[in-house]
């Protein structure tokens, strides 16, 4: 479902499957107070400053950093690839594949591949790729798309898990969490010891020593990078650090915002393959830096903000509108607030029309950003460039103009005022489909018996 | 101190003695209100529609209408942003406009934060003693204007008692033309407020919008509690003192 189909899609989930809402709130809101005591604990506006403006940095100079990036990689042993696209990162794919002779690969968490269509794509060769994260792996099994960029099976209750699990695994329709994480363990083993390929996003790339970063709490991204003999990170071009020393912040940072922990559990610093006299790691390494749009969003002199994005779903946390539906219904990989900008910003206004209208602009997840992204303001400014290309309601600019007609002439306003008592009905009328977009599900609006301005005729001489 | 009471549309239209409860408030506080006529609507949703061309219209007139004030006061949040925050936006580069829209945005406050921050008065008096009440903090008031504490502070001075509410600061889902475009997330955004609210005998805030929204809603359900605006309680805390 494309993102236009979001008005559809959310109603008929709201009205269809409510325990979705039920799960979804409870999951975020669980994660929004554990990232709320985390803040506290440190001087959070200080860091959120200090990352803001190290992102700032380095998009500014984006191509400095990947030259640098891009040299120290190659000097510690790895291969790297740009490609512009799904078509690039398919063919780079799919060369490795054939050359190292893949018949089953295993996944680490990664939003990037999901924007890629990697998964279809290694089916599409023949490869067997499994998804090694659980929530992930959940949703594999489920054959959906994530939910939440860090809770992807947000959504999913126990009991559909558990029917899952039961079809495709076959533990007992009762199973605890730990006996389903345990059997999910246990499948997910085998993948990792005879799987020939690891393939892995990034949270993060230094520039000045070409270390791949990666932040996880299962240990599932360490297997999947390390055991296989070849490991493929795919990595978005904003993903660049300068230096090492920028992950005193920024890992805490993520983990705080992300789930409010105080680091995440594993994280791995990866430079190059295996060396020489190591007894772990992978015989290859490739690192594809991917560009999908980000290029021209860079170029944005207002858009460009998202590319700060840290992938830390704090943001659809704090969201009341996402809490109501979860990712799915907003048909883009990223949902939530950094899904209604990123997407236009991606995709364009076009594309992505009308998510950055799903917003009550009430500000929750800028207050939340770990790397301070204006997303109201940036929801205003696709809204105002969708107006100016005629990404429009049917009689929406004749509406706004008639209205802004009247506002401008309080005389027609008063009438207004005066005609809206004199036929009460319409405000209650079925016939009139925005009145009726407020009756359906609320009471009429009753206006008061007299107006305010005409009121204030009476009290204004008083003492 | 000669200062323009801006109504804001919705309270004109809805909770007009919300409107004359500010005139009293402000008059018991000493200072001189006037209600200039030409007042209409602030623009708001066509601004965040992004009619910015039809925004702008609504925005010169209202300029003009409040010019010569010392200070602008709005029973509203939302519309109180809308001048304060998104004028100077509206009219970024356009030189004298854009030093006329921080000059009219420097002398705007919601009433609470007037009361509290421009006249320096905390305890308005004792009117609301025993008073059990819910306060909806709207969004574009506490994100946008920083109003946070004042309402708070002289509901309570004034002996009314705030129920701890979990959602208190979460939106309520109204979000202006999108109660209409997306209805169905909006009321599931409202019941949530309302699935959390405690016990109550009446619910407050200092947006219009929000309390009909929250009001229509509660009627829909079922055994709905009374939407009180914030200035109505205000005034009713000073009068009874």
């Amino acid at each position: 479902m494309p993102p236009r189909a979001y008005p559809k899609e959310s109603r008929a989930l709201l009205a269809g499957r409510p325990e979705v809402r039920e799960s979804v709130t409870k999951a975020a809101l669980h994660f929004h107070r554990n990232r709320a005591r985390a803040y506290a604990e440190v001087p959070v506006e200080d860091w959120r400053d200090f990352a803001a403006q190290v992102k700032a940095h380095v998009l500014s100079r984006l191509d400095r950093y990947l030259e640098e990036a891009e040299a120290r990689l190659l000097e510690k042993g790895a291969v790297v690839h740009f490609a512009e696209g799904p078509e690039d990162a398919h063919r780079i794919l799919g060369e490795i594949v054939k050359k190292e002779g893949v018949r089953l690969a295993v996944k680490a968490k990664s939003m990037l591949t999901e924007e890629l269509g990697l998964n279809a794509f290694l089916a599409s060769q023949g490869v067997e790729a499994w998804e090694t994260d659980l929530g992930e792996f959940i949703i594999q099994l489920a054959e959906e798309p994530p939910s939440h960029i860090v809770g992807p099976a947000i959504h999913k209750s126990l009991e559909e898990i558990r029917a899952l699990f039961a079809e495709h695994l076959g533990t007992p329709k009762d199973a605890s969490p730990e006996d389903l994480a345990a059997a999910a363990r246990r499948f997910l083993r085998e993948k990792f010891l005879s799987a020939e390929l690891g393939i892995s996003g990034g949270n993060f790339l230094v520039a000045e020593t070409g270390t791949l970063v990666l932040v996880e709490n299962e240990g599932n991204i360490r297997l999947a990078t390390s055991l296989p003999r070849v490991h493929v990170a795919f990595v978005g071009i904003e993903k660049l650090l300068p230096r090492l020393e920028d992950l005193a912040v920024f890992l805490p940072l993520l983990a705080r915002a992300a789930t409010g922990q105080p680091i995440g559990t594993f994280v791995s610093l990866i430079e190059g393959p295996k060396r020489p006299g190591e007894p772990d790691g992978p015989e290859v390494l490739h690192v594809v830096f991917v560009d999908h749009g980000r290029t021209a969003a860079l170029a944005d002199d207002e858009a460009h903000v998202v590319l700060r994005c840290i992938r830390c779903g704090a943001c659809l946390n704090a969201c009341p509108v996402y809490r109501q539906t979860g990712g799915h219904p907003y048909g883009f990989v990223y949902s939530g607030p950094i899904g209604k900008v990123l997407a236009p910003a991606l995709l364009g206004p076009k594309d992505a029309y009308p998510l950055y209208h799903a917003s009550t602009l009430c500000g929750a997840c800028a207050e939340v950003c770990p790397v301070k992204i204006p997303i109201p303001k940036l929801l205003l400014t696709w809204r105002e460039r969708a107006v100016r290309e005629g990404l429009t309601y049917p009689f929406e600019r004749p509406l706004v103009r008639a209205y802004a007609e009247a506002m401008v002439r309080p005389s027609a306003y008063r009438l207004a005022s005066k005609a809206m008592r004199l036929f009460p009905g319409v405000l209650k009328s079925e016939a009139l489909p925005l009145v009726r977009a407020w009756t359906r599900l609320r009471a009429g609006l009753e206006p008061s018996p007299r107006p305010f301005h005409e009121l204030w005729e009476e009290i204004k001489d008083e003492g | 101190m000669r200062v323009a009471l801006f109504a804001t549309c919705l309270l004109d239209q809805f909770f007009a003695q919300a409107g004359v409860a500010t005139v009293r408030l402000l008059r018991s506080l000493g200072v001189e209100v006037d209600f200039p006529r030409g007042q209409t609507c602030c623009g708001q949703p066509a601004f965040n529609a992004g009619h910015w061309d039809e925004a702008r219209r609504m925005a010169r007139h209202t300029m003009a209408v409040f010019e010569g004030y010392d200070y602008v006061v709005l029973p509203s949040g939302s519309c109180g942003s809308m001048l304060k925050v998104h004028y100077p936006e509206l009219f970024e580069g356009l030189g004298r406009e854009y030093r006329r829209a921080v000059e009219l945005a420097e002398r705007t406050f919601e009433l609470s934060q007037f009361v509290v921050r421009v006249l320096g008065v905390e305890k308005l008096g004792e009117g609301l003693k025993g008073r059990t009440l819910a306060y909806h903090h709207g969004c574009h008031a506490l994100r946008e204007l920083g109003v946070e504490k004042e309402p708070v502070l002289l509901l309570e001075n004034a002996g009314a008692e705030l129920v701890p509410w979990e959602a208190d600061r979460e939106c309520c889902g109204f979000g202006g033309v999108f109660s209409v475009k997306l209805p169905h997330i909006s009321v599931a955004m409202a019941d949530r407020k309302l699935d959390t609210l405690p016990e109550a005998e009446a619910l407050v805030s200092t947006d219009a919008g929000c309390l009909l929204h929250l009001a229509g809603r509660m009627k829909r359900r079922g055994k709905p509690i009374p939407v009180r605006h914030l200035a109505e309680l205000l005034w009713e805390a000073r009068n009874a003192a």
